[in-house]
């Protein structure tokens, strides 16, 4: 996993609520076996709208994404974060994710930032004309304009991610306990 | 005496093999059902790191979502080739890696094929009290036996086959209790659609679901199936029904249940799966089953639902102003108008079939008002998808078979089919479905497919009428 400490750059401010899997990433593109190579692919019903955010220049190459409620909802497609992690970014901030898609976002490196609904209205409005900054170590999302918004995260999910951590490795050097489990249960 | 604790608890507190300080759990992993959409980058993972499937005879692997629902064998009953070389490349990456890793693997021929989540119960791989995952949502289906399951991304895949556990934090538990008798017409898919519009769909986010009551204690485990599958749909990733003498029942004498005194003896430890006297929930909903009528969606979420009666509704009539901006988008995307009867919507394609509403009782219900009519004029394609090829025999066995195909539907083989776009079975850009499926999202049926989800008994009735009907007009 990529490590993330802090993240600086401008933010496309979605800001729809139920942002679907379907919609990240549509289910025509799941039939790679690959990881890489699905960021162009992403949000294609957004995409065929005339004016949409992710064409626009001034979002090229944007770390952070800003979206409603219920962002990731739907499949349990991994390929959500792929397409996003493709792409280039590195944060979604919005008031909730689905369980699946945070937990599928952080073991690529992605940062999910949960904040009230109201300070993420101001980073909607701010996002459309400046960058903004989301600090791991300090826990915080600032703007250029003094906005400071602390956020909080597992403290497991923030270790893995601040050293870039393989959680499988992890996990192996509890075989013993493993092996203690299936002894014991008859599994 | 120990604190009462709910199913949910007794489930989670026996599969703790390490309790860490920080409030997670490595929970042991009982049962790992792989299809090929989302294993071939976790096979990779091994690979690359030199690691193995730490328990392959608790591992289970089928293909479902790919596979054409088209004839499988010719006449000589050699494998046809699969059209589209991207879904055969998927099916043959699935096929190597369970030659390799020697993962217990259903071929795609075999009788026994079907949807994942179909033919776990189906196989008696899912057991009451076991943890079950799948890199797919819709894992929660399996809680319908008693089974504390949820769908997994591909990097937990990864997880389960290098050291079968996950790191997990506990959820909060909400009861769902519903008491009474669903009305006349009235199936188990239109009170998880009712649910999921009272929850909305992040209102069982971080929660397991408990289905509790006098109407969930009378429903088959078809039924059941059906309500725990769409758990999903209100962000719960997980939804429980205690196990009883039906699940026991319907287990009995499966392929991989215990057989002989080790069946009775997992009887007896599967009836002290219940939630106990005074346990606490998180959160509860209550509801009486006399309340809910045929039930469809409107819009693109799932929790976009109103009765068969009702009107497609105003987006201004919704507090929420992103709920409203919501609701105008998905008016336009479905191309309906608010204040028109959902009565009048017509519709070209019906979908019976998915993990959701494919299992034989699903399609006795359909079949029942199909018999002796015909599909209407207006409707384009009209498919009936068996979730399994044991399901299909049985089917057939009853005539089923012939009551769709005699009314103009078509007679598949199994497999996700229309339920996703991701075999030939698609919906075209603004044409209009009536489907038993599980998601109503944009271009979840196919780029620009319209959407409603239904019962299997109203998907009935919207193909011999050629639009969303009360199927209780037609019921005999």
């Amino acid at each position: 996993m990529t490590p993330f400490t802090c993240v600086q750059g401008r933010a496309i401010p979605l800001g729809r609520q139920n942002v679907d899997t379907d919609v990240i990433i549509g289910a025509e593109h799941l039939k790679t076996i690959q990881r890489s190579g699905l960021g162009r692919y992403a949000f294609g019903t957004i995409r065929a709208e005339p004016g949409n955010l992710f064409d626009d220049p001034a979002y090229a190459g944007a770390p952070i994404l800003i979206a409603g409620d219920n962002f990731g909802c739907g499949s349990s497609r991994e390929h959500a974060a792929w397409a996003l992690a493709d792409m280039g970014i590195r944060v979604v901030i919005a008031p909730s994710f689905s369980d699946i898609f945070s937990g599928n976002a952080f073991k690529n490196g992605i940062l999910t930032v949960v904040l009230p609904q109201g300070a993420v209205d101001r980073l909607l409005a701010v996002a459309a004309e400046l960058p903004l900054t989301v600090d791991l170590e300090t826990m915080t999302v600032t703007s250029p304009l003094q906005d400071r918004f602390a956020f909080e995260l597992d403290p497991f999910r923030r270790e893995c991610l601040l050293g870039g951590l393989d959680e499988i490795a992890l996990t192996m050097a509890s075989e013993a306990a493993i092996r203690a489990y299936e002894l014991r249960t008859g599994t | 005496m120990t604190a009462p604790r709910t199913l949910y608890q007794k489930i989670w507190d026996a599969h703790v093999v390490e309790q860490r300080p920080d409030g997670t759990a490595l929970i042991y992993i009982d049962r790992h059902l792989v299809h090929e959409v989302t294993s071939p980058q976790a096979f990779e993972g091994l690979r690359v790191a030199g690691r193995r499937v730490r328990r392959p005879d608790l591992t289970l692997a089928v293909a479902d979502h790919n596979l054409p629902t088209t004839a499988r064998v010719d006449a000589a009953g050699r494998r046809l080739p699969i059209a589209d070389p991207a879904s055969a490349g998927q099916l043959s990456a699935l096929e190597a890696n369970v030659a390799e890793f020697a993962v217990p693997y259903i071929e795609a021929t075999a009788a026994e094929q079907g949807i994942v989540h179909v033919v776990g119960p189906e196989q008696g791989f899912t057991l009451p009290g076991t943890t079950v995952v799948c890199g797919d949502s819709h894992t929660a289906a399996h809680g319908a036996m008693g089974a504390l399951a949820f769908g997994i991304g591909t990097s937990e895949v990864e997880h389960v086959l290098a050291t079968q556990t996950l790191l997990l934090k506990p959820s909060k538990t909400m009861e769902i209790r519903v008491e009474g008798t669903l009305g006349f017409g009235v199936s188990p898919k239109d009170l998880i659609l009712a649910i999921i519009g009272r929850l909305g769909a992040a209102g069982g986010t971080g929660y397991v679901l408990e289905y509790r009551g006098s109407t969930f204690r009378d429903m088959s485990i078809e039924g059941r199936l059906t309500v725990a599958n769409m758990s999903i749909e209100a962000g719960a990733r997980s939804g429980l029904f205690a196990p009883d003498e039906k699940t026991f029942a319907y287990l009995e004498g499966r392929r991989l249940a215990p057989q002989g005194a080790a069946w009775a003896e997992a009887v007896e430890r599967w009836k002290a799966l219940a939630t106990d006297e005074g346990a606490r929930f998180d959160a509860s909903l209550s509801m009486n089953a006399a309340d809910i009528a045929p039930t469809v969606t409107w819009g693109t979420s799932p929790e976009d639902v109103a009765p068969i009666t009702g009107r497609i509704p105003d987006p201004e009539s919704f507090a929420d102003p992103a709920k409203q901006a919501a609701a105008r988008k998905s008016l336009e995307y479905m191309g309906l108008t608010a204040g028109d009867a959902l009565q009048d919507v017509t519709v070209e394609h019906i979908f019976i079939g998915s993990c959701t509403n494919s299992r034989i009782e699903d399609l006795r219900q359909a079949a029942e008002i199909v018999r002796g009519r015909k599909i209407d004029r207006r409707i384009k394609q009209a498919l009936v998808v068996p979730g399994s090829g044991l399901v299909k025999r049985q089917a057939e066995a009853e005539g089923l078979d012939r009551i769709f195909t005699e009314a103009g539907f078509e007679w598949r083989e199994p497999g996700c089919s229309m339920c996703l776009a991701m075999n030939p079975d698609k919906v075209p850009p603004r044409e209009r479905c009536a489907s038993t499926s599980n998601r109503n999202f944009v271009g979840r049926q196919g780029p620009g497919a319209r959407t409603h989800l239904v019962s299997p008994a109203m998907a009935a009735a919207a193909a011999v009428t050629g639009r969303l009907a009360d199927v209780r007009e037609l019921v005999r």
